[in-house]
């Protein structure tokens, strides 16, 4: 019994006092100072960018329990938005940005409000739907470009002061809008309202019986998730200056999950390191063509077999440490 | 009998597709007692339950706590009014700590609060009232312990612990002692025995020996319908009931 409770306290020791994460987020931010010198600037910000996109859609499925298939929509629909602020009405990147988070907001405001209605498959098929509906959308719609999507879209100068056609200019700032995001998840996960997201996750019935009007704080949930996702979308735009409807397609749906998924869902650092396991093959492999698909294939099979909690999953397990 | 009911309910009935799981159930819960619900297999018991919290919608009746319809509320508004209900299948956050489920109903003080922006510290003002709660039950040594982690018994234990942390007016248990050794089911009966002080509880309950001296009245179901009411003398002296638990009564 002695051994069995000194067992069970370490391990919630670690939950309570993360030290091991300040470490682990130290680390993260010394290779992003790093990186630059030693990679292509524009590969590390795409990396940032889905590596947002992956944190949001995992605040949704790791915290609240919650398996969005249309995430593609909110990324995208921010970029679109961005991209045409940006370009025709000529809008400093900042308030380009704003935009499009606003649009996403909006979006999963609506797509939350009618999903959250429905459990389990009926939740993911719904938010797949409409987001199939905007993609159909962002593909009739005049201002989208359609097939050509919106390119040659100026980086612009951040506050109307900032030149961001400088390389290191824009990677520093999409680095503060990364670690931005990633803060502000951590701080939601972290927050009063973040437990009882968890409680949710955990048992949504108990929860409704404590009085807690679920629906309410899924949507929150909901919203916050789609508007981060904006803010990658968004950010994505401004960097390779283009918004196409693969940003919209349910592929990219598909392709967050298998981010998550690699990363362990659930875990703070996980998608980030899904995120950069996906990109890389993606782009190391690009010259394999079609068997890219392929590849990515068989690491999702893998992960459901073999590693199931994802590379930070388990890593944490090893460690007895959540990361 | 001259005080008034806490809950009540009139001709509370419940249909599946043409069965009817819930027949007319007038049922009269006094205040500061210890109420039993019990009947064999199939009696209506768990549906008759989950009317009463709001997790199912009667077809036909009303259902009154405290003079105030609740008929057409929903399951997080009665439990704001003090209305507290447990689960069969032991209910806790399964990830959490069992400091921190206590701290999940204690929190609900705050209201209905998105404050994602907030530190977790906040909470930390709720840990005292939260250990004592877990004192209270026995947990004080699992405080940091994963709640998925615990045995069955207490499992149990800590859901208590977790719904009296909301002080509610009527807590409503439902099987609180099934899949329990002996040495658990005294336990949890102690533990209700305790917890009931100046409060009102209301049990399903399958076995009428487990109820036998832990309720002041018992109402026995049978096919949805009330068959018997009284405390254990008179109910089971009834002849009603003793058919109805034929071969079930230990």
């Amino acid at each position: 019994m002695a051994s069995a409770t000194g067992q069970i306290g370490t391990a919630a020791a670690a939950s309570r006092a993360p030290v091991h994460q300040y470490v682990a987020f130290a680390v993260m931010v010394l290779l992003l100072v790093a990186a630059p010198f030693a990679i292509y600037p524009i590969f590390i910000m795409k990396v940032l960018c889905f590596a947002l996109f992956a944190c949001a859609f995992n605040l949704l499925i790791g915290y609240v329990g919650l398996l969005s298939f249309g995430h593609a929509a909110f990324l995208g629909a921010a970029g679109y938005i961005t991209g045409h602020a940006a370009k025709v009405w000529g809008l400093t990147p900042e308030l380009a940005i704003v935009a499009g988070v606003a649009t996403s907001a909006v979006l999963g405001l609506v797509v939350g409000a009618l999903a959250i209605r429905r459990q389990g498959i009926y939740f993911a098929m719904i938010t797949l739907a409409l987001a199939q509906m905007l993609y159909f959308f962002c593909l009739q719609a005049p201002f989208t470009g359609g097939e050509d999507g919106i390119q040659a879209i100026p980086r612009g100068r951040l506050f109307g002061l900032i030149d961001l056609s400088d390389m290191m200019t824009l990677y520093v700032v999409v680095v503060i809008i990364f670690l931005a995001g990633f803060l502000l998840i951590y701080r939601t996960i972290h927050s009063p309202f973040g437990q009882v997201l968890k409680a949710i996750r955990e048992n949504e019935p108990r929860a409704v019986s404590l009085g807690y009007d679920v629906d309410r704080y899924k949507l929150v949930a909901f919203v916050l998730s789609a508007a981060l996702s904006g803010l990658a979308g968004a950010t994505k735009v401004l960097v390779f200056q283009l918004a196409s409807l693969t940003d919209v397609h349910w592929a990219m749906s598909g392709e967050v999950v298998l981010m998550a998924l690699v990363g362990g869902l659930g875990t703070i650092f996980g998608p980030v390191a899904g995120a950069v396991v996906i990109i890389s093959l993606q782009n190391y492999l690009a010259q394999l063509g079609a068997w890219v698909t392929v590849v990515q294939g068989v690491i999702f099979v893998l992960c459901v077999l073999a590693f199931r909690r994802g590379i930070m999953g388990e890593l944490g397990r090893l460690l007895k440490r959540p990361f | 009998m001259t005080a008034e009911a806490i809950l009540e309910t009139e001709g509370l009935t419940k249909e599946f597709r043409g069965f009817v799981a819930v027949r007319n159930v007038a049922l009269r819960v006094e205040p500061n007692t210890i109420h039993a619900l019990i009947g064999p297999n199939g009696a209506g018991k768990t549906t008759c339950f989950n009317l009463l919290t709001k997790f199912l919608t009667p077809s036909a009746g009303r259902i009154v706590f405290k003079g105030r319809d609740i008929t057409a509320a929903r399951p997080s508004d009665i439990a704001r009014m003090g209305l507290v209900r447990s689960f069969q299948i032991s209910a806790v956050f399964g990830h959490l700590t069992a400091l921190e489920n206590v701290r999940i109903a204690l929190q609900r003080q705050r209201g209905q609060s998105f404050d994602f922006w907030r530190s977790e510290r906040t909470l930390d003002r709720y840990n005292g009232r939260a250990r004592e709660l877990l004192e209270a039950v026995g947990l004080e040594d699992y405080a940091d312990a994963q709640a998925v982690e615990l045995p069955y018994g207490r499992k149990r234990a800590l859901e208590i612990a977790t719904t009296i942390a909301l002080d509610p007016e009527l807590m409503l248990l439902d099987e609180p002692m099934a899949g329990m050794g002996h040495e658990d089911v005294a336990r949890i009966a102690d533990l209700i025995r305790t917890v009931a002080k100046g409060r009102t509880v209301l049990m399903v309950e399958h076995n009428l020996g487990v109820v036998a001296d832990l309720s002041d009245t018992i109402t026995v179901l049978a096919r949805g319908e009330v068959l018997a009411e009284g405390d254990y003398a008179r109910v089971s002296a009834d002849p009603a009931v003793r058919s109805a638990y034929m071969g079930t009564e230990d």
